[in-house]
């Protein structure tokens, strides 16, 4: 059983879900354009992948299993995620309507975020307790948070770039993304 | 839009990855190797297709303001049947699509044509986007994973291609392999298309 | 919005009066000892590798330009030339010339033109191609070499093993295995301390580079073993590519902070992540993903570290 230190560590350097899961793509390349909405959406990815880590544990613990009904896993998380995801808008609506319009239509879209879905799947696989899927769901969160917000700091400055036509936008982040996740390949080993 | 426009559409001119840039979780993951690209595609094709048709039946009925949860109900059944099938079926391919396979539930690109197409179309011609986004999508797929498999382990589709004293390029079929070589794919497409603006305005 | 009217461009802003051409070629003077001894130590097979390496970049930088419909001048400023030459000096001493050229080629085309050419990459094009390589052809790249280019453990894998290691001297003067560049310790300090002198790199980014990697191996076990403050910092220092990347990749101007508390922060990061990967991670040398990393946060440090600007609520 791997201690939580290694789950921590692992899945922010090692296995970080972005630059070597491939999780939570579609909104690193779109909210990375600029830093504050990286943070910010970075923030919300925090808060609905660890509550969702625990609840889908909850779930599968108490109800799939027991009455069998594991066929109904994707169906059952992704409905949480969803249900989660319209009261994280709902809250941030009246806390802190500048970021809510900031990330617009991507706030929504953290239903879709592979990573959401992914953590609750691979939380599951690994046979996690409630505590290390707690904390998976937390540490994966802040790999994708450090990953797009170190990524909007290089975009930003591309931004006075004379970048050749033909790669302007999805290609050149894409490269961007390739070099980082290269970068973090030293830590291969590391635990 | 007649059917046939649709389905090339699909495929061709808004690819959904190389045009529309959707997609992209699956795309990086799976396409280490082509037979894997291939599954990937056909099982996202089989649930779109699905998905396609049923919102498309059921466009009068499904209220608009939870039209979106209803969606990701309907697309999620359809997932949980093809995973349990190929579980069944091709066990192989499933262990090594891994958990990719229930995340087609997330795919923006099924959600993506929900919204856009079927909501707002009739059965027929949802079927034919489907399958046209869908195919589109492996095409994708196997383009990328081709150059992946070739480029990093001298495959394709597991046949040894290249000559022995060919020595892989090992970074292709890893991570960042996979983010680059999609980047320089849709560069090299945007800068056939951009060629062809030009060639169109003058 | 009519942005491109004024010069609006990204660090680094040079004042100083000296030209890229003239930055390039004191590197390049700075980094003839060490070349030579390798040649020396080595055999005559690093002339081929180095020849290798500047003239693939040359030509490299020919044909992308040419692509790219851009103006040739830019190939005369020396920067693909010292790309080059920095790419040749980071592989072992009897790597493939295939893949040097290679090398060379993917460092200018993806660590520097698809940014829009130099001043505008994010990362160290020489380490870019460097990192490409030994991700490709990773047998290659750790086929380390000695005297004579006879088969040999560097320093920090012997280290690894437990083995028992050349003494200070031969690692100081560069009588060990290693890649081209990275074997003549003492060398290699004599010409950052003159590019310091000459005022091309900053002394900020080596003492702190150097120096926590030091304090944090003396201080640190290292993996399977106990007890602190009872590490070998001379030996850490003296190994690996430390000295080579302290004062001549992690002091590139493109991709590193601008800020002096940037630099600072750039030092201290990159002794961190190497001092940390030497010790606890799956390669023996860490520099490369380090300096790597910290070009990454860059725009970040020199974001927080600006301080106040005149004129902005």
């Amino acid at each position: 059983m791997p201690n939580l230190f290694v789950i921590f560590f692992g899945a922010i350097l090692i296995n970080n879900f972005v630059l070597t899961r491939f999780l939570g793509i579609c909104p690193f390349l779109g909210v990375s354009r600029k830093v504050e909405t990286a943070i910010g959406m970075s923030l919300a990815v925090i808060f609905v992948m660890t509550v969702a880590s625990l609840a889908t544990w909850t779930i599968q613990t108490y109800l799939l299993i027991p009455f069998e009904m594991l066929y109904l896993r994707t169906i059952a998380f992704i409905l949480i995620i969803a249900v989660l995801v319209q009261f994280v808008e709902m809250v941030m609506l009246k806390v802190t309507p500048t970021l809510y319009q900031a990330l617009g239509v991507y706030l929504p879209l953290i239903t879709t975020n592979c990573a959401v879905l992914g953590v609750t799947l691979i939380n599951l696989n690994e046979n996690y307790t409630l505590v290390e899927s707690l904390v998976h769901g937390f540490a994966g969160a802040v790999g994708f948070g450090l990953a797009i917000v170190v990524f909007a700091g290089i975009r930003e400055r591309l931004d006075y770039a004379p970048i050749p036509k033909a790669l302007e936008g999805f290609p050149i982040a894409l490269i961007v993304a390739g070099l980082l996740s290269m970068s973090f390949l030293g830590f291969q080993g590391l635990l | 839009m007649g059917s046939l426009r649709v389905f090339w559409r699909g495929l061709l001119d808004e690819n959904p990855v190389f045009r529309l840039l959707l997609g992209m979780c699956p795309i990086l993951a799976v396409s280490t190797a082509a037979i894997n690209g291939l599954g990937m595609g056909l099982a996202a094709t089989a649930v779109l297709v699905a998905s396609n048709i049923l919102i498309s039946l059921l466009r009068s009925i499904i209220p608009d303001k939870i039209r979106i949860p209803c969606y990701i109900v309907i697309i999620a059944t359809f997932v949980t049947m093809v995973d349990l099938l190929m579980e069944a079926f091709v066990p192989g391919l499933h262990g090594v699509l891994g958990i990719f396979i229930p995340l087609i539930v997330v795919n923006c690109i099924i959600l993506q044509r929900a919204e856009a197409f079927a909501s707002k179309n009739g059965v027929f011609l949802s079927a034919i986007d489907g399958i046209g986004m869908g195919l589109g999508f492996t095409l994708a797929l196997i383009i990328l994973a081709s150059i992946r498999e070739v480029l990093g382990a001298g495959t394709f589709f597991g046949l040894t291609l290249m000559p022995a004293a060919f020595e892989p390029m090992k970074l292709m079929v890893s991570p960042p392999g996979a983010f680059i070589g999609l980047g320089l794919i849709i560069g090299l497409i945007n800068y056939v298309q951009n060629l062809r603006e030009v060639r169109r305005r003058a | 919005m009519e942005i491109k009217k004024f010069a609006v461009s990204s660090s680094p802003h040079l004042h100083s009066g000296a030209t890229v051409r003239q930055a390039m070629i004191l590197v390049m003077l700075a980094l003839a000892p060490a070349a030579l001894f390798a040649v020396f130590h080595f055999g005559m097979y690093v002339v081929a590798i180095l020849l290798t390496g500047v003239l693939s970049a040359v030509l490299a930088e020919v044909a992308i330009l040419h692509f790219l419909k851009k103006p040739l001048a830019t190939v005369f400023d020396g920067s693909a030339t010292l790309t080059g030459l920095l790419l040749a000096m980071n592989v072992p001493a009897g790597a493939p010339l295939w893949m040097v050229a290679i090398g060379s080629f993917l460092a200018l085309a993806i660590g520097k033109h698809v940014f829009g050419g130099l001043g505008y990459n994010p990362f160290n094009p020489a380490l870019v191609g460097r990192a490409i390589l030994v991700a490709s052809w990773p047998a290659h790249m750790t086929a380390w070499v000695g005297s004579g280019l006879m088969t040999s453990a560097t320093p920090l894998a012997l280290s690894r093993a437990g083995e028992s290691l050349p003494p200070y001297s031969d690692l100081l003067f560069g009588f060990k295995a290693g890649s081209i560049g990275e074997v003549a310790v003492l060398l290699l300090f004599v010409g950052g301390v003159f590019l310091i002198y000459k005022k091309i790199i900053d002394w900020k980014i080596p003492f702190f580079y150097i120096g926590t990697v030091a304090l944090m191996t003396w201080a640190l076990p290292a993996r399977g073993q106990v007890g602190y403050f009872a590490g070998d910092p001379l030996f850490h220092v003296l190994s690996g590519g430390l000295m080579f990347g302290a004062f001549f990749m992690a002091t590139d101007w493109v991709t590193t902070p601008v800020t002096k508390l940037g630099r600072v922060i750039m030092g201290l990061g990159a002794g961190l992540i190497t001092a940390v990967i030497r010790l606890y991670g799956g390669l023996p040398e860490g520099v490369t993903f380090a300096i790597l990393i910290m070009n990454a946060l860059t725009p970040l440090i020199d974001r927080y570290t600006m301080g106040r600007r005149f004129g902005v609520r």
